[in-house]
């Protein structure tokens, strides 16, 4: 891809997405990138260079979140996207539906505190050699809102050293001075996880939601970084 | 002609009475039809002229209020939610509504579905829906019941706000012991809409489809509204399946595809289902339009099987839409529909002749006058008597000279501030999706709510207010301080205040002292709202909130919404440099009747609302809002619950700086008195000290008494006459965990 075009991100809407239009706000009007919404009954990604599955309650998540999601027309063409080296990230319920599908190892469990959380939570930067955090250094602390029932990330002993391996780990909740503890952990997730990728480092997963921590208006611009290292890995591909 | 259905019980006076039609209402029902109404009709008309439907003892009073001027585009009571104009094209439109009496019996379905029939009501309109707003009572929670209530009815608003994917952005949570048995639940929204977008719920043309979409109709709140409409008693609890069930996921694709439909031009009108359901919308719209219809509920798609008409008629399943379409476009409106897999049926068509005839299985099942129905046409209007009540008409004067004096006022600090009353509320919005559209700016803890309106420099500042003691020491007094207070807190958030919705949560009606508090809060809300120019958009009554155990104190809540033209004006409540002036904008007077600090300190409510006066208040706003405009403050932070002390503490809680404040008092009033009393019309704002001169100048101009506090301190301490010193981290602490812990203890 020339250093002049335009990336293009690709949104799946689900029925009862609702963090689609605020992932399309950042990509096309803060990033200044192409963006387009994919109706999840369609049965291709286009041309898309970026696959966003965005936050919401996918079908009312009355079943286990993602669990029915997954099953859109649609997520075939995104496995195989992923399969073929394709950028996709997945936001919350996104995060879920990845999940569900196969293409993040673990599970996301009821939130310890078992109530929904949505404030603002600091964010470590595990892995900033990562398509998705390149424009991070390592150990960086991001400003990032959460907002979920389910975000606490489970996976069994042999999936956590497997991710430790691979160096999977993107993201972990920590304190505003960068400690990782219980006290700056908001949803019990096993080690404070709070994003990985798959092992070919391709397909990210987040709870915390980047999209509404682009513009300093709405109390951090830290997000913009994991849209920034998004495109610029694929421009100067 | 109508005959009598054999398995349909006889209707009888009798059973008239028992629909909770009075005999006066019944003979007029008898006198409209010429004859004994049916089954169906008898339930057409009690859910009808119920309380809820019809405002037949509010309605009266109400006309009273400012209904139209300033920007107000579409009149109170003309359409599901009124209309203000905002310029840019763009219209908003706001409404606040009560679901007090489900939430009663069933906390997370009553409050969940009062949250989807607010949205309903905006997105019907064609305003998508921005932002939500609540105002909740309960019991102490020491009281295991009023935790409960309280735990059920937040989990119901954040399930389904958060799944339905709009910001719940600001609200108030107040807990008193006249709230134990009946709760209040009141869940307002906001919506933007084009001019050119605006739908309206009418129906004409002859010959014109009358459709159904959304949700399956089931037996789920049959008669709600009539039950809504009673006081609650042991029996209620046999009233839950009067409680709807809510689905926001539905409402999710019910407002997609409305939004859609609306803006293809293939409709003539289209209104919500909420209470009376098919019946309610059926006759509204055929009155509004001067119209009629012919329905076949045979058409409608129920849940389950053999429903009969008067169930039909009356369910108050959630998640529905009727819709007149234009002749014709019925294909292309079940193709929106069908692409947001939702139920679409054309059940009958627009007639001419002023009658809504219903049939089920091939036989006429009602044949009744739409306009005899409807609120300003045949519903019944009555004044009722008002007698003012002993406890106001024989109080006395109290001496507070008298009162024991508690000489720890750090102490009495930290105690107000753990208050379930003053602490935060963020165990409550932490619940709560605020963010959800990247549109919320400033974030629920601040005196207002700030709402960006994405495509233009705008933005909305909203707020819900009303402190109800006040209202019951001085219903009219207390009514204008809750008008006050909401525009004070939307003025301190930079914004011009352009309209209020309200919500008027009362006891029984038939009770002439109920009635009189009433009246009086009626007079102080249309005063109030005249003198600062915001006109009511719409409301909600609610009566009966009454149960065996108490009264509620009468709760006229405000829902204010005004509007910011430039970024740069928006302003919160924390300190923001040290170094800062802190100026006081009006005057302290040391007034500690029906504060807090009396309530929590001493168990008592007092005998009047604090000093308020109405010119004072509007020049302080008008001077507040000038400063704002021409930036010159850092911040700025009404006086509230708990008086001067708390907010000076909570600017400080709310940033991590501290201060050191020296609060004159000329006329030696009583320390306490004077840091914690509640007298109206102060506000706290912060300046630069390069600008202190041109703010006390423009502050002398504006005819406003003021006076110097003091100034923001990086050292982490408020230091407040010397009296009180406190550790800024132990405040934050005390105020931020206060409420979830007595949550979850």
């Amino acid at each position: 891809m020339g250093a002049m075009s335009k990336v293009k991100f690709g949104i799946v809407v689900f029925p009862g997405s609702n963090c689609d239009h605020d992932a399309y706000n950042v990509a096309r009007h803060v990033m200044n990138q192409d963006a387009k919404f994919i109706w999840h009954k369609e049965s291709s990604l286009g041309d898309a260079d970026v696959i966003i599955l965005p936050g919401g309650f996918s079908y009312g998540d009355y079943l286990r979140t993602g669990a029915i999601a997954r099953f859109s027309p649609v997520m075939k063409e995104v496995v195989q996207f992923a399969k073929n080296g394709g950028t996709v990230i997945g936001i919350c319920n996104g995060f879920q539906i990845l999940l569900e599908a196969g293409l993040l190892p673990g599970v996301m469990l009821r939130n310890s505190s078992l109530q929904f959380v949505c404030k603002f939570i600091y964010l470590k930067v595990e892995n900033p050699l990562t398509r998705f955090t390149s424009q991070c250094e390592r150990g960086e602390v991001l400003k990032i809102p959460i907002a979920h029932g389910d975000g606490n990330y489970f996976a069994d002993a042999g999936t956590i050293a497997s991710l430790h391996e691979h160096n999977q780990i993107v993201f972990r909740y920590c304190s505003g001075s960068g400690e990782i503890d219980d006290v700056a952990n908001p949803n019990g997730s096993l080690l404070n996880i709070a994003g990985i990728m798959n092992e070919e480092g391709n397909v990210l997963g987040m709870m915390p939601h980047p999209e509404r921590a682009s513009e300093p208006m709405l109390g951090s611009a830290d997000g913009k970084k994991i849209f920034q290292s998004m495109i610029e890995s694929l421009v100067l591909s | 002609m109508i005959s009598p259905n054999r398995a349909e019980p006889e209707v009888t006076r009798e059973l008239a009475l028992h629909h909770g039609l009075t005999d006066e209402e019944y003979d007029k029902v008898l006198s409209i039809l010429g004859r004994t109404p049916t089954y169906t009709e008898l339930g057409i008309y009690s859910v009808m002229w119920s309380e809820h439907c019809s405002y037949k003892n509010s309605i009266a009073l109400l006309k009273t209020l400012p209904r139209s001027g300033g920007r107000l585009l579409v009149s109170a009571g003309e359409e599901n939610a009124g209309l203000v104009d905002i310029g840019d094209g763009l219209a908003v439109a706001f409404k606040i509504e009560s679901h007090n009496h489900p939430s009663a019996v069933e906390p997370y379905q009553g409050a969940a579905t009062g949250v989807g029939g607010i949205m309903r009501d905006i997105f019907t309109m064609g305003a998508r829906p921005i932002a939500a707003l609540n105002s909740l009572r309960f019991g102490e929670l020491s009281d295991s019941r009023a935790r409960q209530l309280f735990r059920g009815v937040v989990k119901g608003i954040g399930d389904y706000g958060n799944s339905f994917g709009v910001p719940t952005v600001a609200g108030e949570v107040y807990f008193n012991k006249f709230y134990q048995g009946n709760p209040l639940v009141n869940a307002m929204a906001v919506g933007v809409v084009k001019h050119s977008d605006v739908a309206s719920a009418t129906a004409h043309g002859v010959g014109n489809s009358v459709m159904i979409v959304g949700s399956a109709t089931g037996r789920d709140g049959i008669h709600g509204a009539t039950f809504a409409s009673e006081e609650i008693s042991e029996k209620s609890e046999s009233k839950r399946p009067s409680v709807q069930v809510g689905d926001p996921f539905t409402e999710k694709l019910l407002l997609e595809a409305t939004l859609e439909v609306i803006r293809a031009g293939y409709l003539i009108g289209i209104q919500d289902m909420g209470a009376a359901g098919i019946t309610c919308s059926t006759m509204e719209m055929s009155a509004k339009g001067k119209s009629g219809m012919r329905v076949d509920l045979d058409k409608v798609p129920v849940r389950e099987s053999e429903m009969s008409a008067y169930e039909i008629m009356l369910s108050e399943s959630q998640e529905r839409m009727l819709l007149v379409v234009k002749k014709g476009c019925e294909e292309q409106v079940k193709s929106i529909f069908d692409k947001w897999d939702l139920h679409s049926v054309v059940i009958g068509e627009v007639t001419n002749d002023g009658i809504v005839r219903v049939f089920k299985g091939g036989e006429l099942k009602a044949e009744v006058p739409a306009e005899s129905l409807v609120l300003g046409g045949g519903a019944p209007v009555y004044i009722r008597n008002a007698a003012e009540p002993a406890y106001i008409r024989d109080r006395k004067a109290m001496d507070f000279q008298s009162l024991r004096s508690i000489p720890d006022y750090g102490r009495s600090i930290k105690t107000l501030l753990a208050s379930p009353n003053i602490a935060s509320k963020r165990w409550v919005f932490e619940q709560y999706d605020s963010m959800v559209r990247t549109n919320t700016s400033v974030l629920p803890g601040s005196d207002a709510a700030v709402v960006r309106i994405k495509g233009t420099e705008k933005f909305l500042a909203m707020t819900t207010d009303c402190n109800g003691r006040y209202v019951y020491l001085s219903p009219r007094k207390g009514a204008e301080i809750a008008v006050a207070e909401a525009a004070r807190n939307v003025v301190c958030s930079g914004a011009t205040p352009i309209g209020i919705t309200n919500c008027l949560n009362f006891g029984n009606p038939y009770k002439p002292e109920s009635f009189w508090q009433f009246k009086e809060a009626v007079a102080g809300i249309g005063y109030a709202c005249r003198v600062f120019n915001t006109p009511v958009t719409g409301g909600n009554v609610s009566f009966y909130n009454e149960s065996p155990e108490s009264s509620i104190y009468p709760t006229p809540v405000i829902g204010m919404v005004g509007l910011i033209e430039n970024r740069f004006h928006i302003t919160t409540a924390a300190f923001k440099n040290p170094g800062d002036d802190i100026i006081l904008l009006g005057k302290n007077r040391g007034d500690i009747n029906g504060s807090e600090y009396l309530q929590q300190l001493f168990g008592f409510a007092g005998t009047d609302a604090p000093h308020f006066d109405i010119e004072e208040e509007r020049r302080i706003q008008e001077c507040c809002l000038k400063l704002i405009q021409r930036n010159l403050v850092a911040s700025a932070h009404d006086v509230s619950d708990g008086g001067i002390a708390i907010a000076i503490a909570e600017a400080a809680i709310f940033s991590s700086f501290g201060c050191a404040v020296q609060i004159p008092n000329e006329k030696s009033l009583r320390n306490d008195f004077l840091l914690f009393g509640e007298e109206q019309s102060r506000i706290i704002i912060t300046c630069p000290r390069d600008n202190q001169r041109e703010v006390t100048t423009l502050i002398r101009q504006s005819n406003v008494d003021y006076c110097l506090l003091g100034v923001v301190t990086q050292e982490d301490k408020v230091s407040i006459n010397e009296i009180a010193i406190l550790d800024g981290e132990e405040l934050r602490e005390v105020y931020s965990d206060s409420l979830g812990k007595r949550m979850s203890s």
